[in-house]
This record gives structure tokens, C-alpha cells and sequence, in this order.
């Protein structure tokens, strides 16, 4: 079935505005849902979902199952370990056995970039990338999107800077899609070994010094600094990393107002942002995670063939 | 066949190019006894001679790639020695250069021989083995190179891996000029290059796959050049594919250095744009770069920076290239679309003339190597290749004589295609009609 997204959803590179505001809109009602003493409409009934997750993951993928569960989808989890993948079977030949038992949908977590649409090439499931290697995390900037505007409301000529691990980071790369589709002005920060070398060809501005973009900023999205990448040599140590990059209360004061803090989780606590940063007043970083149910029915229903003008209507269980 | 008994060749009325013999004009070639009888003009068909026409396509000495993978011994699911020495004689190519990187690895005059004996058995293209640089392409201890170049190879590398060692590389660049042998370096710093997958730019950054900066490759090009200063030795750049590359060689070239270079065929036709969408046909080490880098490489063709077009085929099983981007090996098959690839981007746009292209993909390579071959003059090694350099057709990889399928050129249109080959006198291939 072919709704407004098409397919599958793979990345927000290939989304247009209106696909994107489309997203946001039908999460908005949708949020309701949650807030429930039955968190549970009919929507999806009947449809079967495999959440197929080659990477450890806590947050995305039971967001995806509460989604799918609160849509009354039937749900398959599949993780890496203990099943045939670890056997060396092939990701396509993973991919067809689950088709043949017919499915309606697959969720995918991979760690290697372009094996969402590796999958979504070969079968004729709906897609939805869960985070595909260094590429993209469309969900996680579709929630990231629908904080910024519950705060801001239209997001055009708003200044966002993510900062942190952009080479590694694929909350980075949908971020930076989503963001400029809307009009924002965006910018990254973070040591130049972390950052791609061609990052301004994508049309970002780049801080050197996390002093600069907190001056500019309205929003900083935080990212995770991963432990491996003092291993590989791209940083010397996380003491360092919190010296000159961290984003802490002291150099938040600074800056010409108030920001937007958000974080896309796991937080290293005094690495990359600190506690009272995190859990201060300006913090947005549960209303992500509360966003991330929503936008994820959203993204359900729509590749689902679901109108979006009917999602208000779906939610009360008609559709 | 014995090459005493053989009937006559005559290849009548094509459009001969011969830069060896500054040649280019139409004629005949005549073909007896394995071996070049006479060339040019209208030479009269003797009694019993096959006659080939050749009228509106161009007879040229046999073309030779000097970077070839055959993959036997070891890979025989994906390439052996005689469908590789099909599919050069399908693509025009008369010799091949068999590169060393087999399982077991070609560092030994046993296996060499074995190479060599596969190729004569095949009877197609001309097969000439590599000898790889080090024992076990392990860039610790030099192979017994003299003792290969006994068993018949032509030259040496570790392709697919550089000589990371400057003093190996020192060693083996000495060692060699005994032998008077090429020594040919896969130039690529691994501690840049290392789990990329694609070239490193904007592309790579939007894709989220590791890049492979070009300085990885520049790095080793300027330590190899100031090594054969030192040595007087001959090193061979393998498939070059950056502009600071060329102009790298350029520097060495006009140094009196003995440094030659080649670049690929997909390296002047095609950029990093092909991998959108992770086509696993578009990657190969090293990467496809960027147009400047297309311009660079194709100019550096043209003023004669770079000597050689190659095609570094490297066939590889479906199953390999059907997976994830980062975890498909690298390499095309190119032996059949090299020439057409060759024709299009470079003699259509007028990059290089008809004397250039036969230049760079037939007497170059006999030239560098010390390979017989790569003239039409009487007496010679009685290989041609017959082509037309302007004959439309789309590649379909199910036509291939390889094992390979592995194209990124499937479905597209090529200028130029070869019509006939001739190997030792032999008609080794025949287009169809």
C-alpha cells in the first residue's frame, strides 16, 4: 500500500516539506493517544510488523513497539543474537523468509549505512529505517522536529546547532535534512575530527568553539559521544571532550538567552552535556522521548495507506 | 594448432593504426605463420588466405592490459583463467597482465608457471603473470623475484595492498632493475584509507559511509617517486584516480624519474555520483573520485603523464556484491567495456586521437612491460585487434564471457566496440553480426 510517504520511509533526504510538516501534523493529534487510560485504537489491527534490530537498542525499539502496540499492530521482534542472523545468514535472505511468512511492515536497525533501502529495494514490505549505520535516523528527526516546533512553532529562520559527533552520527544527518527542509538555519559544533570534512557542501555552518554556537543558537541538539571513538583516535579523552566541548550550566549562562536543550539519548552525564544542563529548566530531552511514540504512529499510519486528514478520526478508532 | 601450418590471415581494407610505425592510414595486414607477414597498403590476397573485412573499422596491434584479476588459483567460482582470457579476447584485449593476489598467492615461480601454463592452454588472450612483491603479499620478506621472472612474469606487485614498508618497497625497486622488470604499487595509506568504502567528500558524508581521502593515494604516489630517485629503479603506478596523483607523476616525469602510470577506464568515465543509492557496482578501491579529478586524469592521458588505460577486472560473485555497501568487496569487471568506455569518453570527446587511444592500450603497455607485441611491423607477434570506433550498443552483463556481472555500465550505451581479435594469427574472437 502506497500513502503519502510511499513506500518506505528511509531517510528525511528524500522527503519534501510538505511530507515532513504532513508528519508532524498527523503525530500532533496522535499524541492523545498515549495520555489515555486505554492506550490502544484499532488502527492497525490485522497488520503484522517485524522490528528487526541488528544493533542493540533500548529507546527506538520499544518506542516503535509501544507505537505499533498502541495502534494495535501484531508485533515481531527479531534481534541479531539468537536468531539465524548470527548464523551468517545474509540480510536479504533474512528479509525474504520474513516476507514469505507475509508481513506487512519491517523496522529496521543496522549498523551498516544504506541497509534500509538495501531491504526496502528487495521487498515488497513497507520500510521504516530505525537508524541505518552512519546515514540516517528519519524517526528520531521527525521527533527531534516535532519538539523544536511544539516550542517554537514554524521553525523558519530558527538557529539550530547540533553538536558533537556529526561524522558518526545519523540523528545528525536527519537533523540537518529535516531542519533545513523547514527553513531553519542550522549549524554544527564539535572538534574537527568529528565533523565530515565536506559538512558545509550540506549546507551548515560550522562553530569551532561550542562558545560560539551557544552565542548563536536557540536550540543545541546534544549528541551521544560514543566511547569507541576515543579508541579510534578521533578525540584524546571524554576530560577533554567535557573541557572544551561539553555544554554545561556556566557556559549556558553566558549566552544572549535562553536555549532549547535536546539530546537524543543515551546521555553520557558530564561528558557531552552535564546534569544540571540535562535536567534544567530548558531541557526538552523527555518530551523527545514522549514525541518519539507519537511520530512513530504517525509514520505507521501513514506508510499504512492511512489519509492523513483521517488521523483524528483513526485515533478514535473509526478508520 | 602448430603456427607452421596455418592459413594465411589477410585483415583487408580497415583504417590501420599503428603508432608504432607512425602509422595510420587504410591498408591491409597480412598474417602467416603466427606472425605479422606485411602491413599496409593494398597487399593482394594470397592463394588459400582467409580474408577478413575490415573496411570502416580500425586494425590496430592487439591491445594489452596490464591489471587484470583472474582469480584462479583460489576464486574459480568467480573468474578462471580461461573464461578471464574469454572475456580480454571478447573486450579486444590480445594479453593480459594476471595480478598476484590469488589463493595461494602468486609469489612463487611454481605458481607463476601455473598461471602462464592456464593462459596457453586457454587460448585467448595472451596471459602474463604477475609476481607478487612480498612473500604471501605480507609486505615482510621479498619474494624470490628473480626466480619468477624464470617462470615468466613480466612484473611485480602486491596490488590490492600497498608495500607499506618504504624500505621493502627501496628493496624491492633495487632488486628489480636486475631483472629489468616493472615494479607496481597498489598505492593507498591504509591508516587513512582504512574501513572506507567510497571516495571522502560530500557524497560520503550525505551517504554516512566511511571516505577514502585522495591524499591515501597521493601520500604513497610521492614516497614511491622519491624511491625510485633513490634506486634508479622503475616503479609503476597502479590505476591512479586523483588529480593531485597526475600531478604528482608530472613532477617525477619531468625529473628524469622512471615512473610510469595507469588509470582505469571507470576512473575517466565515471564519478562518485554512481554510488547514490549504494550501487555496489560502483564501488572499487580506489574510489571512484570526482569530475576534477576525471579532467586531471584524463589530461594527465593526453599529454602523456600517464601512460597506460587499464581495466583492474575484478569479477566477483553475485552473492558478494549483494549485501550491505560497507561489506561488498571492491571491483568491477571491466575486460569487455573497457574499450567502449574508452571510445566514449575518450576518442568521441576528443580527449585523445585514434593514435593516443592505440598508444595508451596497446604499444605503452608492450613498451612499459617488455611484453612482445604492440606493433604491426613485419616480423612482429602476430596480435590485432580489429575495432570499430564508433558502433552504438548497450552493455548487457548477461553477455559477458567472464564469470563477472559486477558493471556499473549495465544498461548503458556505449561508442566503439571490438570486432575481431587475433591472437599468434589465430581469430581468438568474433563479434556477432
Amino acid at each position: 500500500m502506497k500513502g503519502i510517504l510511499g513506500k518506505d520511509l528511509l531517510g528525511l533526504e528524500q522527503l519534501t516539506a510538505e511530507q515532513i510538516n504532513v508528519v508532524l501534523d498527523t503525530a500532533t493529534p496522535l499524541k492523545e493517544i498515549s495520555l489515555r487510560q486505554i492506550k490502544k485504537v484499532p488502527t492497525l489491527r490485522g497488520m503484522t510488523i517485524v522490528n528487526l534490530f541488528f544493533e542493540a537498542s533500548t529507546r527506538t525499539r520499544i518506542s516503535f513497539e509501544f507505537a505499533e502496540k498502541r495502534l494495535s499492530a501484531d508485533t515481531v521482534n527479531v534481534a541479531s543474537t539468537g536468531s539465524s542472523v548470527s548464523k551468517g545468514e545474509t540480510l536479504v535472505d533474512t528479509a525474504r523468509n520474513l516476507e514469505a511468512m507475509k508481513i506487512d511492515m519491517v523496522v529496521i536497525r543496522h549498523p551498516a549505512s544504506g541497509a534500509a533501502q538495501f531491504l526496502a529495494e528487495r521487498i515488497e514490505s513497507n520500510v521504516i529505517n530505525a537508524g541505518d549505520g552512519m546515514h540516517e535516523h528519519p524517526t528520531q528527526g521527525l521527533l527531534d522536529l516535532l519538539t523544536l516546533r511544539d516550542r517554537f512553532g514554524d521553525l523558519k529562520g530558527r538557529r539550530i546547532c547540533i553538536v558533537g559527533d556529526v561524522l558518526h552520527s545519523r540523528v545528525a544527518r536527519s537533523n540537518i535534512w529535516g531542519l533545513t527542509k523547514l527553513g531553519a538555519e542550522v549549524a554544527v559544533c564539535g572538534p574537527r575530527s568529528l565533523l565530515p570534512n565536506a559538512i558545509e557542501e550540506m549546507g551548515v555552518k560550522v562553530f569551532q568553539r561550542i562558545e560560539e554556537a551557544i552565542e548563536w543558537a536557540e536550540a543545541l541538539n546534544i549528541l551521544r559521544l560514543q566511547l569507541e571513538r576515543m579508541e579510534a583516535g578521533y578525540i584524546p579523552s571524554q576530560r577533554e571532550y567535557n573541557r572544551v566541548f561539553g555544554v554545561t550550566r556556566e557556559r549556558l549562562e553566558r549566552a544572549p538567552r535562553e536555549l532549547l536543550i535536546l539530546h537524543p539519548g543515551p546521555m553520557n552525564r558530564g561528558v557531552e552535556i552535564d546534569s544540571d544542563v540535562a535536567d534544567g529548566p530548558h531541557s526538552v530531552i523527555l518530551d523527545q522521548v514522549t514525541n518519539g511514540v507519537a511520530i512513530r504512529m504517525a509514520v505507521l499510519y501513514l506508510l499504512s495507506g492511512g489519509r492523513p486528514e483521517q488521523a483524528i478520526v483513526a485515533k478514535a478508532g473509526v478508520v | 594448432m602448430s603456427a607452421a601450418n596455418m592459413r594465411d590471415l589477410l585483415l583487408k581494407g580497415g583504417r590501420v593504426v599503428d603508432p608504432s610505425q607512425g602509422l595510420d592510414a587504410v591498408g591491409d595486414v597480412l598474417l602467416r605463420n603466427g606472425k605479422i607477414e606485411a602491413c599496409g597498403g593494398a597487399l593482394g590476397t594470397p592463394d588459400g588466405a582467409e580474408v577478413m573485412d575490415c573496411s570502416g573499422l580500425v586494425v590496430s596491434p592487439g591491445m594489452i592490459d596490464v591489471h587484470v584479476h583472474l582469480r584462479e588459483p583460489g576464486r574459480e567460482d568467480v573468474e578462471t583463467i580461461k573464461t578471464g582470457a574469454h572475456s580480454a579476447a571478447a573486450g579486444g584485449f590480445t594479453g593480459v597482465c594476471a595480478m598476484p593476489n590469488t589463493k595461494p598467492v602468486t609469489d612463487n615461480q611454481a605458481t607463476v608457471g601455473f598461471v602462464k601454463r592456464q593462459g596457453e592452454a586457454a587460448g585467448y588472450a595472451r596471459v602474463y603473470p604477475y609476481g607478487a612483491i612480498s612473500l604471501g603479499q605480507k609486505g615482510e620478506t621479498l619474494a624470490e623475484l628473480g626466480e619468477m621472472v624464470g617462470a615468466g612474469a613480466v612484473a611485480f606487485s602486491d596490488d590490492g595492498r600497498p608495500v607499506e614498508s618504504a624500505h621493502l618497497m627501496r628493496t624491492a625497486l633495487e632488486y628489480a632493475r636486475t631483472f629489468n622488470v616493472p615494479v607496481a604499487e597498489h598505492c593507498e595509506d591504509m591508516s587513512l584509507a582504512r574501513g572506507g568504502s567510497m571516495n571522502e567528500g560530500v557524497m560520503s558524508a550525505r551517504l554516512g559511509l566511511k571516505g577514502i581521502p585522495a591524499e591515501a593515494e597521493e601520500i604513497y604516489v610521492i614516497r614511491d617517486i622519491l624511491l625510485a630517485k633513490r634506486t634508479g629503479g622503475h616503479i609503476h603506478m597502479c590505476h591512479l584516480s586523483t588529480r593531485g596523483s597526475v600531478e604528482l607523476v608530472r613532477w617525477g616525469k619531468e625529473r628524469g624519474i622512471h615512473v610510469t602510470a595507469e588509470v582505469c577506464s571507470h576512473h575517466i568515465s565515471l564519478t562518485e555520483d554512481e554510488v547514490e543509492g549504494y550501487n555496489t557496482n560502483a564501488k572499487m578501491n580506489p574510489p571512484l573520485r570526482t569530475q576534477s579529478d576525471i579532467d586531471a586524469l584524463q589530461e594527465g592521458l593526453a599529454d602523456g603523464t600517464i601512460d597506460l588505460l587499464v581495466t583492474d577486472h575484478a569479477p566477483h560473485h553475485y552473492d558478494e556484491k549483494e549485501r550491505e555497501f560497507a561489506d561488498a568487496p571492491n571491483g568491477i569487471v571491466g575486460l569487455e567495456t573497457a574499450l567502449g568506455v574508452n571510445c566514449t569518453w575518450l576518442l568521441k570527446t576528443g580527449v585523445l586521437t585514434m593514435t593516443q587511444l592505440v598508444n595508451a592500450m596497446s604499444c605503452l603497455p608492450a613498451k612499459v612491460f617488455h611484453l612482445p607485441g604492440g606493433t604491426l611491423s613485419a616480423g612482429s607477434l602476430g596480435d590485432v585487434t580489429v575495432f570499430d570506433p564508433v558502433r552504438e550498443w548497450t552493455v548487457n552483463a548477461a553477455d559477458f564471457k567472464s564469470k563477472g556481472r559486477n558493471t556499473p555500465y549495465g544498461g548503458r550505451k556505449l561508442f566503439g566496440q571490438a570486432r575481431a581479435t587475433v591472437v599468434g594469427g589465430h581469430v581468438v574472437y568474433r563479434a556477432p553480426s
